[in-house]
């Protein structure tokens, strides 16, 4: 195939690296609200009945979302098959518990209403607590540790080490920076929950998940601040010290990259960046206002403005950092250097323009169809088909 | 066997993948049922074809939901556990999987939401439509799975780069037309569309014996006996053997499963019985059946089938080759465009015995000077362990022809005896529901187990593709992922079974509108009274 040469190899690396935030948003955007409702089924849902309409507003979509965290893993795999070792082999037990608790999620949501005991129910309610916070929780946890860069190296051979003991490497994860980032980020999955139920419950599961949904856009908007400052005067950047190569081969080890300068000095050079961020802290403010306002659509499209400008917010200040290494900065994982071969990334690029439109449509179709408030009366005169 | 990473991370992939496919094959045919008879209902309005739809569905659901759970396991421990395997051959193997969440999963996890909760939201036409999208996208999704599967069994349409020190794409449609891949999609889907037909039929079996649901479950015999009997004929006229003579290894593989050592005149012989000895080099008390092996591993006469003796000869010729390869690339690497283009010439000549150098990293850091005893013991290593391969594959064979007799004659039973089915075959049906999950378990296991010491034949070998981890780790997610599993069949295998006893859903007073309706249409049309039909 010579097709491929049609786009050169450093702007398949660009899209790609778009592409993986497009997944990783959509993800959020999307399973985001199916955690936040999980998250505060216990909190929201008084009685029974409450709590299965509160499962019922997700309870047709939450599969598909879920496909956006199976595709990111998958796209991560096909388009930055380094970053797939090195992180996920890298986070191993912390990785091993997002896993636990995500499949937690599913079993819940299914068999939650198939007996009839309170304990069975009770008992799978806080699973699906467990399954929305925890991997909230656990995804901010991540970002922190990759803007702080991990402490690995790669072999000659180009194998991923990660330094450390096997708890050594659990709670090393657990540091005061990617713990906040862990908050940031439990707290805006939260909100969008909240902005979720706010739109598809009716008072008072609404009015309570509207008054917790407040505080989560207080503590999210705070935090996020927080970790602004915290990276502009306590956490080193990464930057190249050798002359980029956009085309080459990838292999990280063929570069060399120091520790030490910020990351912010990213808005110096690329002063539009600063967008994102902007886009963070307005759509955490006014889904703030929504919330009280009791402005449902608007809410949600404003909780998802601020999870686009957050999550696009880290991804843009480390460009072209995708995973810096603290202790070997030389194995550091780049845009230029841990991506696919110039083939697979066009053919995949291919294929997510044909199946990425339908998808959507479909998607959207499916939403279109289950419109509507989920009422006491749909769970209570149900013959079956609810959850 | 010493319990090491690679030990434990192998355990841990068996044990994830095998009770990843407790589930899948059941989705794979039940969903194809289940639309079947939805397209009826549709086509005749009848309300038992909507009964039986819903309440097929139910059990779809309950299992289709813990495939989906153990599906995230599976996308995701490539890269916990096997790191060096996901860099090495990521470029190839991550495509496929990655097609398979954009083209099928998508498709079938977004539509099973509606095929639940959109009865009253949509016409019936528009969700029988839903419905076999939910089966397309399940059946699909095998198909891109295979695929990344069969590039490992068959590594076509890939090079080794030496500047990236991985294996990389140089053909997308020889990885998408892989003939290996496609012999196991055809093989794989047929298994469990039987799957789903001994359940059905063991299900409806054990109503039958206990005077319940009985037009359900005659209905839904007749459904899946005539499905299951064209899949049990696929299954087995189609078996993955076409694509056994691949490569070396998967000769190696097929010898093994056959345990046979020498290399025999063509046609060969099949070895109906045996007890194979690795020590010995031979398979005793062999009963043999002339010809028969010729034609199910070569499909000519003509075709001769190597035996594991010569295999093992001509991987030792692989292992020398690759230890110039080997060479050559640490020139490469060291010098990178410096280097000297006849080493290079050197390294393209041999590329593809590389993975053959690497089975020495088991005994020297430093595969270019390996010693003649490491060399023979490297090729020792590419002979499997026989007897399991051996008994695995007939026992998976020998329930095959049992699915095919089984089918057959349930399958006569529905279409010209009435329906009439005598009690012992009742009883069979049921004790029979376990035996299809036994069959492919073993397939997998004559697969994958075969396919050692490689995870990709012959390019890495599986005790080089593991990750940097401790003992401490891999042995922690492994007792966890045995006790959370557990758990989970637990609880789905009493909810599996609560809702076969519990029964259909059947709503009285709708089905004798129906027959009020129906007895209406026959008397107008033929001015006669109606012909008794069997109370819902």
């Amino acid at each position: 195939m010579i097709l491929h040469d049609l786009i050169s190899l450093d702007v398949l690396r660009v899209i790609w690296w778009g592409l993986l935030g497009v997944l990783l948003i959509g993800f959020a955007l999307t399973d985001g609200f199916d955690m936040g409702v999980g998250a505060l089924l216990p909190f929201v849902g008084k009685t029974d009945t409450e709590r299965r309409v509160v499962i019922n507003t997700v309870g047709p979509v939450w599969e598909g979302n879920q496909v956006w965290f199976i595709l990111g893993g998958g796209a991560i795999f096909a388009a930055w098959p380094p970053l797939y070792a090195m992180s996920f082999s890298g986070f191993y037990l912390a990785m091993f518990l997002v896993l636990a608790a995500l499949i937690l999620r599913p079993v819940g949501f299914k068999y939650r209403s198939k007996r009839e005991s309170a304990r069975w129910r009770n008992g799978w309610d806080w699973a699906l607590f467990i399954g929305g916070f925890v991997p909230a929780l656990l995804f901010g946890v991540a970002v922190g540790n990759v803007l702080q860069g991990a402490p690995f190296h790669l072999t000659d051979d180009l194998l991923p080490v990660y330094e450390g003991s096997a708890f050594g490497k659990l709670f090393g994860l657990l540091n005061p920076f990617a713990l906040l980032a862990g908050v940031v980020s439990a707290a805006m999955i939260v909100m969008h929950g909240a902005a979720w139920l706010g739109l598809k419950a009716e008072d008072p599961i609404a009015g309570r998940a509207r008054r917790i949904g407040l505080w989560a856009a207080g503590v999210a908007f705070i935090g996020y601040a927080l970790a602004g400052v915290w990276l502009a005067f306590g956490i080193d950047g990464y930057a190249f010290a050798s002359e980029i190569v956009a085309n080459g081969p990838s292999n990280p080890l063929f570069s060399e990259v120091d520790k030490g300068g910020s990351w912010l000095a990213a808005y110096g050079e690329r002063p539009w960046i600063a967008i994102a961020p902007a886009f963070g802290f307005i759509g955490m403010a006014m889904a703030a206002l929504g919330l009280k306002a009791r402005r449902d659509i608007g809410t949600l499209l404003w909780s998802k403005l601020a999870i686009f400008g957050v999550i696009s917010s880290v991804g843009l200040t480390m460009f072209p950092f995708i995973l810096p290494s603290s202790t070997d900065p030389r194995s550091s994982l780049t845009v230029w250097d841990a991506s696919s071969s110039h083939l697979t990334l066009f053919v995949m690029l291919v294929v997510t323009v044909i199946f990425m439109p339908l998808i959507l449509l479909y998607t959207a179709w499916v939403y279109k169809v289950l419109w509507g408030k989920v009422t006491e009366d749909d769970v209570t005169t149900d013959t079956g088909a609810m959850y | 066997m010493e319990f090491g990473i690679v030990e434990l991370s192998r355990l841990q992939f068996a044990m994830t993948a095998m009770y990843h496919f407790l589930f899948v094959p059941l989705t794979l045919g039940l969903s194809i049922i289940v639309a079947i008879m939805e397209t009826v209902y549709v086509m005749t309005n009848r309300p038992i074809w909507r009964q039986m739809t819903k309440f097929w569905a139910t059990l779809f659901g309950i299992n289709f939901v813990l495939g989906v759970a153990t599906g995230i396991t599976m996308e995701f421990q490539f890269g916990m556990n096997w790191a060096y395997y996901s860099h090495y051959v990521g470029d190839i193997f991550g495509a496929p999987l990655a097609i398979e969440g954009l083209m099928a999963f998508f498709l079938e996890a977004t539509f099973v939401g509606l095929m639940f909760f959109g009865w009253d939201k949509m016409s019936k036409v528009a969700h029988a439509i839903v419905t076999w999208l939910v089966a397309i996208g399940s059946n699909f999704s095998a198909l891109w799975i295979l695929i990344a599967n069969g590039w490992m069994q068959n590594p076509v349409g890939a090079e080794f780069n030496p500047m990236t020190m991985r294996m990389e794409m140089t053909s997308f449609f020889e990885v998408l037309f892989n003939e290996v891949a496609q012999a196991k999609f055809v093989h794989t889907v047929s298994a469990g569309y039987v799957t789903a037909a001994v359940f059905v039929i063991g299900v409806s079996a054990w109503y039958l014996l206990r005077d319940r649901h009985i037009d359900l479950a005659r209905r839904s015999i007749t459904v899946a006996a005539a499905f299951g009997l064209a899949s049990a004929l696929s299954v087995v006229v189609l078996g993955d053997e076409s694509g056994y003579s691949a490569t070396d290894h998967q000769k190696m593989k097929l010898a093994a499963m056959e345990g046979m050592w020498d290399t025999h005149d063509a046609p060969a012989d099949f070895t109906l019985i045996g007890i194979p000895d690795q020590e010995a080099r031979e398979t005793k008390f062999a009963i043999h059946i002339p010809w028969v092996m010729g034609i199910i591993g070569t499909r000519s006469l003509t075709e001769e089938i190597p035996g594991i003796n010569d295999l093992e000869q001509q991987a030792e010729e692989r292992i020398r080759s690759g230890m110039i390869a080997y060479e050559a690339l640490m020139q490469i690497r060291e010098e990178r465009e410096a280097v000297d283009p006849a080493v290079t010439a050197t390294f393209e000549e041999h590329s593809d015995d590389l993975g053959h150098a690497f089975l020495l990293r088991k005994y020297t850091d430093d595969p270019a000077t390996a010693t003649e005893d490491q060399i023979l013991m490297a090729a020792e290593d590419t002979i499997p362990t026989v007897w399991p391969l051996f008994w695995a594959f007939r026992i998976m064979v020998g329930l095959g022809f049992g699915f095919i007799a089984t089918m057959g004659f349930f399958f006569i039973r529905a279409s010209f005896k009435r329906m009439q089915f005598p009690r012992w075959s009742l009883h069979l049906a049921v004790w029979m529901i376990p035996a299809p999950w036994i069959a492919a378990e073993m397939g997998w296991f004559v697969a994958e187990f075969g396919r050692q010491p490689w995870t990709v034949d012959g390019v890495l070998p599986t005790a080089m593709s593991v990750s940097a981890l401790s003992v401490t780790e891999v042995a922690m997610t492994l007792a966890g992922f045995v006790a959370f599993y557990t758990v989970l069949f637990v609880i789905e295998m009493g909810l599996m079974l609560k809702y076969i006893r519990k029964g259909p859903f059947q709503d009285v007073k709708e089905t004798e509108q129906w027959m009020d309706d129906h007895a209406r249409r026959l008397r107008g049309s033929t001015g006669a009274s109606p012909i008794a039909t069997p109370a819902e």
